[in-house]
């Protein structure tokens, strides 16, 4: 495996892009904030959701890191926002399968929802760069969660 | 002429990455063992393992004879008689040993005889700005539990230590001063005796943390006037799962023990406990034997090559990696330069490279073979003084060749090529 492999051209654009990069203040219904940090390097990311209804309406974010933390940033937001809150559950699913599947690559179905993101599959041949990629998606995760609440508690 | 050592170091004919031969640049982190230290371990296990100081059988005498010969070696190898040697799991054990026994005297353990190691409201604890995790936090901590303040010597922009106005932080309310003898990231090896002068003139305790130092150059305590060393087996040729705390034999049978356990006690009735002496009263427990010989067989490996020779050596190669780090375009040499013929800086060099993570960096290294440490290395109060959230490191030991050195710095040069294009 090749430095190459790991560092597609795919990962170095949504690097030096950051899409949805900036914190920004939602306006959606349901809001939740995430903060995660990796320890082994101090690597940090602060994310925003926003649910409307069945939709993640919005993505922000603000942080720093390597290139593969940042870049799988770029990529999650490019891949969820405006979709509905299944298919956000499924492809954060999707992408954790990826991240512990060794460098195989997964089944086609799943492929299609990761989009951009399955490439990333080089990362899972390197254990101490998994993290780096999960930060993103965990600090997702967690607004998510924290989202969906306070849009149930908005419509109660 | 130093000798090539790659011989007695078997891990070092493995090839890592795309069969690449391993070029070991770790060493700060954890060394590697020769096959002396591989085979006393494996000898004393073979032929010898019994319960120290337990029983009266032949393997018993045997294992605590091989376990107290061990004590000697490491002992000699900083200066220090045998009795004044504790064994520990390893160095952060020893500097918690320290600052738990001065929390367990502040409680009243110990009684008169640890007046000395009360800390509380009023009271100050000294660190540095560049202490390892493992020398920040315990004092930390003890700060917290007592009400004592922390305070610290600062570093300069360049991560150095600031030594020219000590009196303003070792005040004479300071209890203790705690202080590395040598930085894992800047490699800037400190000035103990004005540190040490001004910690006696207010009767402050000195502990210092030899993990860098003890493994790379010629230590001896006694020169060094501290009261308390700790080092680990780990960065020195030896085995994980053992260190050692040095001490004042006076100031170790005052300490008040704070881990508890068979073998460290004179008298138990249900009600109390005596303790024995040190170092025997801070070794509660089977400890690490194997462990414990593993580290005498890396002493003893040490002293062999003599540690002046050895840190001649890594000088040279201190002198490899930092000026050819500085030559690189782009990249950020942590610390100053150094002067390796007054062995100021240890054989490593951390560097930040402009507009490329630390992980990033690490990568392109592991791709060529080469280890190095990436991340705060344990240190995040100077990386974030210095504006980093981490670095990437090479560290230099015996077995360390000038070619690993130079290997090193091409990489590094190759590194922005690699982000350069896209990032």
């Amino acid at each position: 495996m090749s430095l190459e492999a790991m560092y597609q051209q795919v990962i170095m654009d949504h690097a030096r892009e950051g899409h949805g990069r900036g914190l920004i203040d939602l306006t959606a219904a349901g809001r939740g904030e995430s903060h995660q940090v990796n320890p082994t390097c101090g690597d940090e990311v602060t994310m925003r959701v926003g649910v409307d209804g069945d939709t993640v309406a919005a993505i922000a974010w603000e942080g720093h890191g390597c290139s593969i933390s940042q870049a799988s940033i770029s990529v999650l937001t490019e891949l969820i926002e405006g979709e509905s809150l299944d298919t956000a559950d499924a492809t954060v699913e999707a992408f954790r399968a990826l991240m512990q599947s060794k460098g195989e690559h997964l089944d086609e179905e799943r492929e299609d929802l990761l989009g951009d993101a399955t490439a990333f599959v080089g990362v899972g041949k390197y254990p101490a760069r998994i993290k780096c990629a999960l930060l993103g998606w965990m600090a997702f995760r967690d607004a998510l969660i924290q989202a969906r609440g306070s849009a149930e508690g908005a419509t109660a | 002429m130093f000798p090539d050592l790659r011989g007695d170091f078997p891990i070092l004919t493995r090839t890592v990455r795309n069969g690449r031969p391993l070029v070991y640049l770790d060493s700060g982190a954890t060394s590697q063992r020769p096959l002396a230290v591989l085979e006393a371990e494996s000898a004393f296990v073979r032929e010898h393992n019994g319960a120290v100081a337990r029983g009266a059988h032949l393997l018993a005498e045997e294992a605590t004879e091989a376990f107290e010969t061990a004590r000697a070696d490491v002992a000699r190898l900083v200066g220090a008689p045998a009795e004044e040697i504790v064994w520990t799991s390893g160095a952060t054990a020893a500097l918690n040993l320290v600052a738990n026994g001065m929390l367990q005297a502040s409680l009243g353990a110990g009684g008169a005889a640890a007046e000395g190691f009360h800390v509380g409201p009023g009271d100050r604890i000294v660190v540095t700005e560049l202490e390892h995790h493992a020398n920040l936090i315990p004092w930390q901590q003890l700060a917290a539990r007592t009400g004592a303040e922390l305070a610290w010597i600062p570093v300069d922009d360049a991560g150095v230590l600031v030594l020219d106005d000590l009196a303003s932080v070792i005040t004479p309310a300071t209890k203790v001063v705690a202080f590395s003898h040598a930085s894992n990231v800047t490699g800037v090896v400190t000035d103990v005796a004005p540190i040490v002068a001004r910690a006696r003139e207010v009767g402050a305790l000195t502990v210092l943390d030899g993990c860098q130092s003890v493994p790379h150059i010629p230590v001896s305590v006694s020169d060094l006037g501290v009261d308390f060393m700790a080092f680990s087996g780990h960065k020195m040729l030896g085995p994980t799962g053992v260190g050692a705390l040095w001490g004042r034999k006076a100031l170790l049978d005052a300490l008040p023990p704070s881990m508890f356990g068979g073998g460290a006690i004179a008298v138990v009735t249900m009600e109390t406990t005596t303790w024995l002496e040190a170092p025997t009263r801070f070794e509660p427990g089977t400890q690490p034997v194997a462990q414990a010989v593993g580290m005498g067989a890396a002493a003893r490996y040490l002293m062999d090559l003599g540690m002046e020779n050895v840190a001649r050596h890594e000088a040279r190669l201190a002198q490899i990696l930092r000026e050819g780090a500085l030559s690189v375009p782009g990249v950020r040499l942590i610390g100053p330069v150094g002067d390796p013929d007054r062995f100021d800086v240890l054989g490593l060099a951390a560097v930040a490279v402009e507009g490329v993570h630390a992980h990033d960096v690490g990568q392109v290294l592991d791709d060529r073979g080469i280890t190095a440490r990436v991340g705060h290395h344990c240190a995040q109060p100077l990386h974030r003084r210095l504006g980093l959230t981490g670095s990437t490191r090479a560290s230099a030991h015996v077995y360390t060749t000038e070619d690993d050195a130079r290997a090193f710095v091409e990489a590094l040069a190759g590194v922005r090529e690699f982000f350069g294009a896209t990032l």
